[in-house]
């Protein structure tokens, strides 16, 4: 049973501020990402949580140990980093077993515990090898598998797919995704990639400049951002957004553009407020696309810039109020460019953002 | 014309191997050949005086030459060794440095920017028995009252004269092996962290095997210079004492220049040869083993 709690956090880097006073708590057994651009605290945050890194204010407990001032070995957490960061001289089998003949088990257990991981990581054909030997997807693998040996109490994850290709990501988050149903234990996720957020968090933790923004369920974070950046940053594509006016009864956006207010807003903006209308491309389709709307919808004529088919669906790149905007169409056909379509705006799914704050006014 | 004969690229190789051969290999068949004549140098008719193996033979037997090629193993083997572990520990505390390392680097070359004739002198001085600063600062603190003999005593001269050439060469070793050290990847350090190494075992199984190669380097290139040890030597005992601290190039070079006798010396310098290569191919096996460890070679 381990929890993590960080407790009011910072980190400087002589008078630099990179990490401000963040608080977080990671449940036992709960999948955490944390998510953000480059630069954004995010790896910073993890190297503190495994000791790379000196705290420079606040604390940080695993399980029921105030961890500030313990090294990393004391700390019974494992780590899979980026650049998978195996030992060159040794084996697969040595990789795996290092952690375990350091803190001197027999032997019998050590041999135990590494077939283990190699069963559940399907390395078994690679043990004599040398990391040298491997491939991408296979030194990652060895990499997961030195973090399971030791039943840690915690694993944490520095963007452990950024160095594989988009092929092997995909196969790669599925495995993860498995190793953390099959072995049980907290994981602390580093992604800047919000595809790796959306698809293994329990929790996504949204950071940005060193602050956290935003931490909820995937879907929470995605359907309910609580300010712009957010709202791009999490969903491909990123959710489209238009500054406007709130008038009587209505938005107003330039180029005479005029939608109702959603419903939900209705109560809570003012006329004359600077407001950004944020929603997502699966919410403005061609009308006759299979997009099922059940309250207040919109009719907007476009026309469409640039297509791009993808199989199932196909983008379609248009302007809306001079403001270039993503509309998705599903069954689709094909599109010339130029052509001008109908297309249904789901107000019901619609977020509002006040223009100064850039926070969802919800 | 006889040129226009000669292939186009021979033409163009033609200069190097003119060069090569009058100063490399017309030299070495020469000194080959006369370690089979009897060669004076006082006497140069003796140049056609074939002798066959004699010289060989003569230096087989030889205890004086077999006590010299003992003495510059000897040599050899200390030196090299106090060299590695003091350039590693040098190293290893230079690379910690924050502040001023780039200083520090240049300070520590100072030894070796200095011409071996030179060293030898400064410690030919430092350890003199009658005005020699070892002998002065044990007097002054009171923990000695007579004269030691440093340069005289068999071990003591050895000990100084190998003194002087750690103090000259540690810093080869220190050099190559924080360029080692600069090389190490950050990632596996940090994962032997976390994995629960203690400092001294992220240094004995992770940080060891990745400066080794440098290591071997270091001992390949300077098993080469202290096997042909001869300047400080020379400067600092002169082989002597009666011999005390006779080492192969000291002999040789006497039994050459001083005894004239030329061709017996180039007998005995193809003979000693074999320990430079000797413990060159070792070294390089050793490198190449170490490289191979750690997959950077096949």
């Amino acid at each position: 049973m381990a929890q993590v709690i960080l407790k009011n956090i910072v980190k400087n880097y002589g008078k630099l501020e990179v990490v401000h006073s963040i608080n977080l708590d990671v449940a036992h057994n709960e999948f955490v990402v944390l998510v953000g651009p480059s630069g954004c605290g995010k790896s910073t945050t993890l190297r503190m949580i495994a000791g790379l890194e000196s705290i420079s204010g606040g604390e940080i407990i695993i399980g029921d140990n105030v961890v500030n001032n313990l090294p990393p070995r004391d700390r019974n957490i494992s780590m899979v980093f980026q650049n998978y960061a195996l030992y060159p001289h040794m084996t697969v089998r040595e990789n795996l077993g290092f952690s375990l003949k350091i803190a001197k088990r027999d032997q019998t257990e050590i041999d135990k515990s590494v077939d283990e991981a190699s069963k559940i990581l399907s390395l078994e054909d690679y043990m004599d090898r040398k990391p040298g030997a491997l491939s991408g997807g296979q030194r990652q693998r060895v990499a997961m598998g030195r973090a399971i040996v030791r039943h840690p109490d915690v694993f944490l994850f520095d963007e452990p797919l950024s160095n594989l290709d988009a092929k092997l990501r995909a196969q790669m988050r599925v495995e993860i995704k498995k190793l953390h149903q099959k072995i049980q234990t907290t994981i602390i996720y580093v992604t800047h990639d919000q595809v790796e957020a959306m698809t293994l968090a329990d929790r996504i933790v949204i950071m940005r400049d060193g602050n956290i923004e935003q931490q909820g369920s995937p879907t929470q974070v995605f359907e309910n951002p609580i300010n712009t950046f957010v709202a791009t940053f999490i969903g491909s594509p990123p959710m489209n957004l238009l500054p406007g006016r709130v008038g009587k009864n209505m938005l107003e956006f330039s180029g005479g553009l005029i939608l109702p207010i959603p419903i939900d807003f209705k109560d809570i903006v003012k006329p004359g407020q600077d407001i950004i209308l944020g929603f997502r491309a699966d919410h403005i389709m061609p009308v006759g696309h299979d997009l099922t709307i059940d309250g207040d919808s919109a009719m907007i004529e476009m026309s469409v810039g640039v297509s791009e088919p993808l199989g199932t669906e196909t983008l379609l790149y248009t302007q809306l109020a001079g403001q270039e905007i993503l509309a998705k169409m599903l069954r689709p056909r094909i599109v010339q460019d130029g052509e001008t379509l109908t297309f249904n705006l789901d107000l019901g799914q619609c977020n509002l953002f006040d223009a100064v704050t850039q926070r969802n006014l919800r | 014309m006889i040129y226009k004969k000669l292939p186009q690229w021979f033409l163009l190789i033609l200069p190097a191997i003119i060069i090569l051969a009058a100063v490399i290999l017309i030299p070495l068949l020469f000194s080959l050949y006369s370690s089979f004549t009897s060669y004076r140098l006082t006497r140069p008719d003796t140049l056609f005086n074939w002798i066959g193996t004699f010289n060989y033979e003569k230096a087989v037997k030889s205890g004086v030459f077999w006590a010299a090629f003992g003495r510059t193993i000897l040599f050899l083997t200390i030196a090299l060794n106090l060299e590695m572990f003091l350039g590693l520990g040098l190293a290893l505390l230079v690379s910690r440095v924050t502040r001023g390392q780039r200083m520090l680097r240049t300070i520590m070359m100072f030894p070796m920017m200095f011409s071996p004739v030179l060293v030898g002198f400064q410690f030919k001085f430092i350890f003199n028995d009658n005005v020699g600063l070892v002998n002065n600062a044990l007097q002054s603190l009171g923990l000695s009252n007579s004269a030691i003999p440093w340069l005289v005593d068999e071990k003591l001269a050895m000990f100084s004269i190998i003194f002087a050439e750690v103090w000259m060469s540690t810093s080869v070793f220190a050099i190559l092996i924080l360029a080692g050290l600069f090389s190490i990847p950050q990632d596996p350090q940090e994962a032997a962290k976390v994995d629960g190494c203690t400092p001294w075992q992220s240094f004995r199984h992770i940080t060891l095997p990745f400066i080794m190669p440098f290591i071997f380097i270091a001992m390949a290139i300077r098993s080469l210079d202290v096997a042909r040890a001869y300047d400080i030597v020379q400067v600092m005992t002169n082989g002597g004492p009666a011999r005390r601290t006779e080492i192969l190039w000291t002999l040789i070079g006497r039994t050459g220049y001083v005894d004239a006798k030329m061709g017996y010396a180039n007998a005995m310098g193809y003979v000693s040869i074999f320990l430079a290569i000797f413990f060159t191919i070792y070294f390089f096996k050793k490198l190449n083993a170490a490289r191979v460890e750690l997959g950077m070679a096949r």
